[in-house]
């Protein structure tokens, strides 16, 4: 059974834009991605969208659906009610390059400031063995599929432009959660890395990442609230500092 | 200079949210329950009185350690004796109350919860907050945030009081052990409460074993971090239940001690 929606796409580039209307056909089981390659097919020829997978495993379909960053290839029509206006627009935290595609290489100049996983010298590749219950706290952020709807949503960056210099956003507190986790990584001042280059202490908390992370990774409970009690560890506990200098009991 | 969503280069949007939910809602309520616990505690601070009926002591006094606090209430004796500031008597419950209010404001849940519905810092998800500058906890105040864990191992101490004060309310008003009265099980619930609230508080699951690199060469901390990690995910709901459950312990001691009830004994 075919539905009628009227959506709302934005369209236009940096220099400016706004938004088209149409009315479009929806059928049962459709996703918001499925509407917009309609539209794309039957009305606008021209509109410019990024997609992959259409199964929520690339990351490529980020938009603001309804103001809220979402995957298009997630998010059902069925969520909607007939007659409800459905707005799409780029991310909003994303210089935009054309329509609904954004320029999103702000994500990859922060992923090379992280140092990579750095294993012992004296093992080679295939010589690592560790227990499960050493490596699943890494795993469940291993899950990203960098759609950077987290940084999108993340107010640090969204709202303050200024702070892009200085903060890295949730999607790479993680991968520095999995690194400072994992027991064979030999850095051993990515705590102190994460708030002194990276700007964890601009972070305060609001789980915005967390609730749109189409992975459910819990990004502020799993990742960002341990990383900032390592981060209390080494700078703002002189008990545990202390401890650890005269048991030398670093990485335990 | 436009900022935030109106940064030169992003998508020429007017709205400062496109959100069509009612995404106010949970601010909005986070902020009415919030003020309504501080105006209440504030007068009961203030109010120095009716906090003390054998065998309950109301929570907000609890130790009560000033010479100022009403005979038979101090269990612990009364070391600070009285405070007088520019001619005004301190309370005996603002000595205590500093804890709890320490622990609960550098709280990681209760910081998302004020930070989104007093600083609008966001008010939401993707609504834009009114501020033209942030630089989040990386500088005063907002930096004492890091101290959580001192309000952590202070808020044990005081939980282990408050669970004497459930124990001792399994007097009867003449002093005789082994009875039981709505007193009892108010003190006894707001305890397990507040242990319940400390115990999935985030520091705490760091401490018992967050913090280690090798969860297999330390097999009983591991095993205590999944306990933690579970109560943990629920630590939301017990901010907010051990929150009404203090007030609604204090509110019913203070009505016993005013004399508006009478504290029922089952036996």
């Amino acid at each position: 059974m075919s539905r009628n929606f009227k959506f709302r796409i934005w369209r236009g580039d940096a220099k400016g834009g706004d938004f088209k209307e149409t009315q479009v056909e929806v059928n049962e089981g459709e996703v918001v991605l499925d509407v917009i390659h309609r539209v794309q097919a039957t009305q606008m020829s021209d509109l410019a969208v990024r997609w992959n997978c259409k199964a929520g495993k690339c990351g490529s379909c980020s938009m603001e659906i309804n103001g809220k960053p979402r995957l298009a290839c997630m998010t059902r029509m069925s969520t909607f009610e007939e007659g409800e206006t459905v707005t799409v627009t780029p991310l909003r935290a994303f210089p935009v390059i054309r329509d609904l595609v954004t320029d999103v290489s702000f994500n990859y100049k922060k992923a090379m400031e992280v140092p990579a996983f750095e294993p012992p010298a004296d093992l080679k590749p295939g010589e690592y063995r560790m227990e499960q219950v050493d490596v699943e706290r890494s795993q469940e952020f291993r899950k990203c599929i960098e759609c950077f709807l987290c940084q999108d949503t993340c107010h640090v960056i969204r709202d303050h432009e200024e702070n892009k210099e200085s903060f890295a956003g949730p999607r790479f507190f993680i991968r520095m959660a999995e690194l400072d986790m994992h027991p064979l990584d030999q850095i051993k001042n990515r705590k102190e890395m994460a708030q002194e280059q990276h700007g964890l202490g601009m972070c305060n908390i609001t789980k915005c990442c967390t609730e749109v992370c189409p992975e459910h990774i819990k990004i502020t409970d799993n990742a960002i609230i341990p990383m900032k009690e390592r981060v209390v560890d080494v700078k703002y506990d002189p008990i545990r500092w202390l401890g650890s200098k005269i048991r030398k009991r670093e990485g335990i | 200079m436009a900022t935030g969503v109106f940064s030169d280069g992003r998508a020429s949007i007017q709205e400062k949210t496109l959100r069509t939910d009612k995404w106010w809602l949970q601010p909005a309520v986070t902020f009415g329950v919030l003020l309504a616990f501080v105006i209440y505690s504030t007068f009961r601070a203030f109010e120095k009185q009716y906090y003390w009926a054998e065998p309950l002591i109301s929570p907000f006094y609890s130790p009560c350690l000033s010479t100022a606090c009403v005979e038979g209430a101090s269990h612990f004796g009364q070391p600070i004796g009285n405070i007088v500031i520019g001619g005004f008597l301190l309370s005996p419950a603002f000595f205590i109350l500093i804890v709890p209010l320490g622990f609960r404001l550098t709280c990681y849940y209760y910081r998302k919860a004020y930070y989104r519905s007093f600083w609008m810092s966001p008010p939401a998800c993707a609504v834009a907050e009114p501020h033209k500058k942030y630089t989040g906890e990386t500088r005063a105040p907002l930096i004492l945030q890091n101290g959580h864990r001192w309000f952590f191992y202070l808020g044990l101490i005081l939980n282990v009081i408050l669970t004497y004060d459930a124990i001792i309310a399994f007097k009867n008003p003449e002093g005789e052990w082994g009875h039981m009265s709505v007193g009892t099980l108010v003190l006894t619930l707001n305890a397990t409460l507040l242990w319940l609230y400390s115990l999935s508080c985030h520091t705490c699951r760091h401490t018992i074993g967050g913090r280690l690199k090798h969860f297999s060469a330390h097999p009983y901390r591991y095993k205590a971090w999944t306990w933690v990690s579970k109560l943990n995910s629920r630590h939301p709901m017990y901010a907010w239940i051990s929150l009404i459950g203090v007030a609604f312990t204090d509110f019913y001691v203070r009505l016993v001690a005013s004399g508006t009830i009478e504290n029922y004994y089952f036996f």
